[in-house]
């Protein structure tokens, strides 16, 4: 009977051992371990066994048995594991197979360039205005220290919606600074981006209608310095820090003094390239200390508040920013432009 | 404003090179736009003379010349050109020279012949007639040169000899010997048989050995014009050839030199507030300050003695006083019009303008080098000896020197005399009095007009002339008397001219000059600097500010200094812009941030940009047009516009009352560039009539815009339903629109939240589509901003998840076509006894099985309560009640 239990555990190892599938495995579980199986008939057997060998034969068969369910667990999982792995192969695919398209829609790149901008002021505590944009020529040139007679005023340069030049089109986002003045608390930090109109013709960078941001501080012991710091911490956001700046005098009616900023062209580094035109230098947008009779206009006194404002071109920001060539793209919203960005 | 750095030189010395002057000046405030080297392009050309000329052995129409260029030995030189004989000055591009435009001369063969260079004419240097007058030429018809049109019939024998006639009076006659004249003409000898005769000719292109056509009723030698000639039958009788110099140089000189060219012209752009920097002296007085170098000016000295008494011969009335603050005038008498000195016609060339004659350039001078400008007129057209200073009577007609008749209004300012205008005052000259060649006698006239009524005056006339623009910026009243001073000065160093003594000088303003405290401490907390006062008042005094103590006189010029802060400018301009620290903001915060409607629009771009909408940006102004291509009928409320009066064109005219007309021409683009499936949104304004001021009431709408495959109604009305969701409106619904002229009447739909209409959604109606030539179905939705903002829903509140499993049941029923979808829920939900916790649509069948004119819809109800897992039989008395509602009131039963 020993020999017997030996036998058939080498027996069903072996044939454990080379079990190619479930149903093999399965008939080989009945075979040994089945009510009618091999072990089973063995175990009736041990009636005819003494007391004393009764035990240690119990024992033996038993750890037979134990063997016997080990290996067949161990054929169950190597089968299951080969199962899987022929399902997986049989699942492989073409990765390079291109992936089902989720279409999103994009923001306009200009857009995109002025939420950059407004992150940036809205950081630093400013508020984002909106405004007219069929505005009162009282409020775009004159409450701006542009009086009569000034260039822009002419009907070369401005649209107008009646012949005595009372209602325009705003031709710069400076009004909202007199709005501002007007409607706001002391003191005040805003700015005010949106569409401005001027005669222009289109071409590669003019257009007749574009975008302005607005910018204007008024504070006590507000300086030029602040105004020289704000602005190359906007420009260092827009373009990198290390972005090189510098500062022009220039001319605005509305601010004294008045300054252009500079900063140095991308393409060349400031050595001069048809970029800059030679100069090494990119005009990015005007600035200056608000003129204190604009301040007067709007019952503010100057030797109380000084403020600085600033306004910044958004098509050309935008052109810089994405490397854009020609402004026209921007207005032609074609979308194999648009899903660019 | 150009400027010559060579003129520049003659008032302060600058030594820097181009880029650092460039650099110095833009950063002090007078910004360079371009430097030109007006002779950057040319080397290695120089003058030669021309030794001998001999016909070209190989060829009809060419020379070969021997030119000494100043050289050990003279170089052979072939050309083409026939308006050369020996002894002329040339300019020679030797071998390896360069001339504008990138041209490289080498030495070559022509036709055998060798050739060390070319002589260049006046385009070959990049010049023209106006920077040298005597350049003309003048090209006489050479019968030897003659090529019929029609072989058969030549208007000239093939045989023509000295003496047969050409037509009339006119003869071929030999040219015998030619020899110069001087200025420019030539003397000829020509002989026909048995006779010969003596001709003075302005024709450069006569040699010995020609023929030509001579006229001997007027003793010229005839031209192409004389012969009514085609250019073509004498090819080579051009009015062009060689740049003959008549310039004080040798052989060997640079002709950079000699021509003028050895400058560097910088072109500035000068704000509107610094007309002083309009001229030569105000750039010399910035350049000095700049460069820290000396400024120094010269004051006209005038010797005067002609014949005469100025108050005699000239008196000025100025009845326009208030337009006139100052009338400044001088004579000059025996006026001998030439053409100027080489030095003042480069100057004026390099400042861009062009050379006329010695009073005209003088004028010129004169205003290029105070920036003042004047105006000289002839005096025998001034009847009675009297100017009048005048508004000009309501259509009075005047010629002005451009040849144009003027019609003018009591707007504009004359210069009159007793009987008529003769010039327009502070824009352009009269006709009448125009400087000419046998003008005697010149009044100058250095003047001070009002700027606004030039401005006005130039602009209504649509001429903007270079004085005009000087006087509407508002010119400096003391600067006339220097200037008119400074021209006759000039008309005594050209000898152009006798001047009378004494100046007839009106002042119809006193002069009251500014001054202003200098407020150091003020001005360092402007600028957030610390320059001490000592540097301040250095500063100001190089821009020739009077300071003592702490009071500042402006000078005359500077207009624009008027309180502090300009103070505050100049100083920061010296001290340097760049040099003024860079601090951030101190000082009370402040919280800042979006508004509601920002907030909104942002969230409404993001969905839209989620669902595949690309966003796009369009003009807010359109053509009238646009109205009737969205089919809005011609007396269409709508149509009421904000107009614009002085339009680029039609098609920016006027400001929308929509934005679908915008997103169609954009989606009209895409479709014509071959842009499958397209999705566009933009959050644009319209402009409507009957806002505050007179202005618009700028409402902003939400536009979407698509067409392509993956498109039709339910996908543009699911779009605006997860619009909707995301700003979780409540109630909306949506309502059949039948007579939106833009939309497809069975496809479009007003969208509601509520009572609330927020707008519109469709399929555009084909015939929109037409109108912009597009094919396909187009989809569009108008929602207004100002709507959402108000339908938008409360902020998200918990709602527990469903603890029991709900029940669902399918019911299908058949019910008339015109039943509609919404009825049918609307009904189901009525019917349900709070049991149904969502209804939805999964199909609609027409065909074998349902009757004509009826439909299957077929729906699943989801069944629910909150408190206890529902039975089927619980569920089932739901449904039982729905149907009962379905057929009662919709007549709908179950299919």
């Amino acid at each position: 009977m020993k020999e017997q239990l030996a036998r058939m555990r080498a027996e069903a190892l072996a044939a454990l051992e080379a079990v190619k599938d479930a149903a093999a495995l399965d008939e080989l579980r009945v075979k040994y371990l089945g009510k009618k199986g091999e072990l089973t008939a063995v175990l009736k057997q041990m009636g005819r066994l003494s007391a004393e060998e009764r035990p240690a034969m119990g024992a033996l068969a038993n750890e037979v048995r134990a063997a016997v369910e080990t290996a067949l667990e161990t054929a169950s999982k190597k089968l299951e594991e080969a199962a899987l792995e022929r399902k997986l192969k049989a699942e492989t695919v073409d990765v390079t197979i291109p992936g089902k398209t989720a279409h999103m829609g994009h923001r306009h790149p200009m857009y995109m360039a002025l939420d950059e901008i407004k992150e940036i002021f809205v950081g630093m505590g400013f508020t984002v205005l909106d405004g007219p944009e069929v505005e009162l020529a009282e409020l775009n040139f004159d409450r701006l220290n542009a009086e009569e007679g000034h260039p822009s005023r002419d009907w070369s340069d401005t649209f107008y919606f009646d012949a005595d030049s009372r209602v325009m089109l705003r031709s710069q986002t400076s009004p909202m600074q007199v709005r501002a003045m007007e409607t706001m608390e002391l003191p005040m930090r805003i700015i005010a981006p949106g569409r401005v109109y001027r005669k222009d013709e289109v071409d590669a960078t003019h257009s007749p209608m574009f975008h302005q941001v607005e910018g204007m501080v008024i504070d006590k012991n507000v300086t030029m310095a602040d105004l020289k710091g704000t602005l190359n911490k906007l420009v260092e956001q827009l373009y990198g820090p290390g972005t090189r700046t510098r500062f022009r005098p220039h001319h605005f009616p509305f601010t004294e003094p008045s300054c252009e900023m500079d900063v140095q062209c991308h393409k060349c580094g400031g050595a001069g390239c048809p970029t800059c035109k030679g100069e090494g230098w990119i005009e990015l947008l005007g600035a200056g200390m608000i003129h204190p009779t604009v301040l007067e206009m709007s019952g503010i006194d100057p030797n109380v508040w000084s403020g600085w404002a600033f306004g910044i071109g958004l098509e050309r920001t935008a052109m810089r920013r994405f490397k854009i060539a020609d402004l026209r793209l921007i207005f032609e919203n074609d979308v194999r432009f648009l899903e660019q960005f | 404003m150009n400027l010559s750095r060579e003129w520049l030189n003659e008032f302060v010395p600058v030594t820097a090179s181009d880029k650092e002057f460039a650099e110095a000046m833009t950063l002090s405030g007078s910004k360079v736009e371009t430097t030109t080297d007006l002779g950057a392009e040319i080397s290695n050309v120089v003058v030669g003379r021309i030794l001998s000329m001999e016909r070209h052995p190989d060829s009809d129409h060419m020379w070969v010349c021997q030119v000494d260029v100043g050289a050990d030995q003279p170089v052979q030189i072939v050309t083409g050109a026939w308006n050369i004989h020996v002894g002329d000055l040339v300019p020679v591009a030797k071998d390896n020279s360069w001339l504008p435009g990138g041209v490289h001369i080498t030495r070559g063969n022509l036709r055998g012949v060798k050739s060390k260079g070319m002589l260049c004419s006046l385009k070959e240097l990049g010049l023209d007639e106006r920077d040298f007058p005597y350049g003309v030429i003048t090209a006489a018809a050479l019968l030897n040169d003659y090529h019929p049109i029609d072989p058969d019939k030549p208007s000239v024998p093939a045989d023509v000899r000295p003496g047969h006639k050409i037509y009339g009076p006119v003869l071929a006659a030999a040219v015998e010997a030619v020899e110069s004249a001087g200025e420019g003409r030539w003397s000829c000898t020509l002989t026909y048989p048995e006779k010969t005769a003596a001709v003075v000719t302005p024709c450069q292109n006569l040699h010995e050995g020609d023929m030509v056509a001579y006229n001997t009723k007027t003793g010229a030698i005839c031209t192409l014009a004389d012969l009514h000639a085609e250019q073509r039958e004498f090819p080579h009788c051009i009015p062009d050839g060689i740049f003959v110099l008549q310039e004080d140089c040798a052989p060997g000189d640079d002709i950079r030199e000699v021509t003028g060219l050895n400058d560097q012209v910088v072109e500035f752009e000068i704000t509107p507030n610094r007309p002083d920097c309009l001229s030569v002296i105000g750039l010399a007085r910035e350049a000095a300050a700049t460069f820290n170098a000396p400024l120094t000016l010269h004051d006209p000295v005038v010797k005067g003695g002609a014949e005469g008494v100025l108050a005699e011969l000239l008196d000025v009335e100025t009845p326009a006083a208030d337009l006139v603050p100052r009338y400044t005038a001088r004579m000059v008498r025996n006026v001998k019009i030439a053409p100027s000195p080489k030095w003042m016609r480069r100057r004026l060339r390099a400042m861009g303008v062009r050379p006329i004659n010695n009073i005209v350039d003088i004028t010129n001078y004169v205003m290029l080098e105070y920036g003042q400008p004047m105006h000289a007129f002839d005096y025998r057209y001034v009847t009675g000896g009297k100017i009048i200073v005048r508004r000009a009577a309501e259509g009075e007609e005047l010629t002005t020197l451009d040849g144009n008749v003027r019609k003018l209004t009591a707007n504009h300012l004359v210069i009159a005399d007793e009987n008529r205008a003769v010039g327009l005052a502070g824009i352009m000259g009269g006709m009448n009095s125009e400087i000419v060649a046998d003008t005697a006698d010149v009044v100058f006239e250095s003047a001070c007009f009002d700027g606004t009524c030039i401005r006005k005056g130039a602009l209504s006339l649509g001429m903007r002339t270079e004085a005009s623009a000087k006087f509407e910026k508002g010119l400096d009243p003391l600067n006339t008397l220097p200037a008119v001073n400074r021209a006759c000065e000039l008309v005594e160093l050209l000898g152009a001219g006798e001047v009378v003594d004494g100046v007839i000088d009106i002042l119809n303003y006193v002069p009251q000059p500014t001054v202003l405290e200098l407020e150091p401490e003020k001005i360092n907390a402007l600028l957030g600097t610390d320059v001490p006062e000592a540097d301040m008042a250095a500063i100001l005094r190089k821009l020739d500010f009077q300071v003592e103590g702490r009071a500042v006189t402006v000078p005359s010029w500077r207009g624009d200094v008027k309180r502090m802060a300009d103070l505050a400018e100049e100083v920061a301009r010296f001290y340097g812009y760049n040099n003024i620290p860079t601090t951030l903001m101190r000082g009370q915060t402040t919280v800042g941030g979006y508004s509601a409607e920002e907030r909104l629009e942002r969230r409404l771009g993001r969905t839209a940009q989620a669902m595949g909408f690309d966003e796009i940006i369009t003009y807010s102004f359109i053509s009238p047009t646009y109205y009737d291509k969205i089919r809005w009928s011609p007396d269409d409320p709508r149509r009421q516009s904000f107009k614009i009066l002085n339009p680029l064109g039609e098609d920016t005219s006027i400001m929308r009352t929509t934005t679908l007309p915008s997103m169609l021409e954009i989606l009209t683009r895409n479709y014509n560039y071959r842009n499958k499936s397209v999705r566009l949104y933009e959050v644009g304004r319209i402009y409507l009539p009957g806002g505050p001021d007179g202005l618009a009431v700028e409402d902003k709408y939400l536009t979407l815009g698509a067409y392509g495959e993956d498109m039709d109604f339910f996908t543009i009305k699911g779009a605006v339903e997860a619009l909707l969701k995301e700003l979780r409106c409540q109630g909306v619904r949506f309502t059949p629109v039948r007579d939106d002229p833009p939309y497809h009447p069975g496809r479009c739909a007003a969208v509601w939240a509520g009572e609330k209409r927020l707008g519109v959604v469709g399929q555009l109606h084909p015939l929109v589509g037409k109108n912009y030539g597009v094919d396909v179905p187009l989809y569009a939705a108008e929602l207004a901003l100002p709507a959402l903002l108000e339908a938008q829903g409360p902020d998200p509140e918990y709602v527990p998840l469903p603890k029991f499993p709900g029940v669902a049941r399918d019911i299908a029923v058949v019910c008339d076509e015109a039943v509609t979808v919404g009825a049918l829920e609307d009904c189901i939900a009525r019917g349900a006894k709070g049991l149904l916790k969502e209804v939805s649509l999964f199909d609609i069948y027409r065909g074998p099985g349902i009757p004509e004119g009826k439909k299957s819809v077929a729906f699943n109800l989801t069944l629910r309560a909150d408190d206890r897992s529902l039975t089927g039989e619980e569920a089932d008395e739901d449904v039982k009640s729905i149907l009962a509602a379905l057929g009662q009131e919709l007549g709908a039963v179950l299919r």
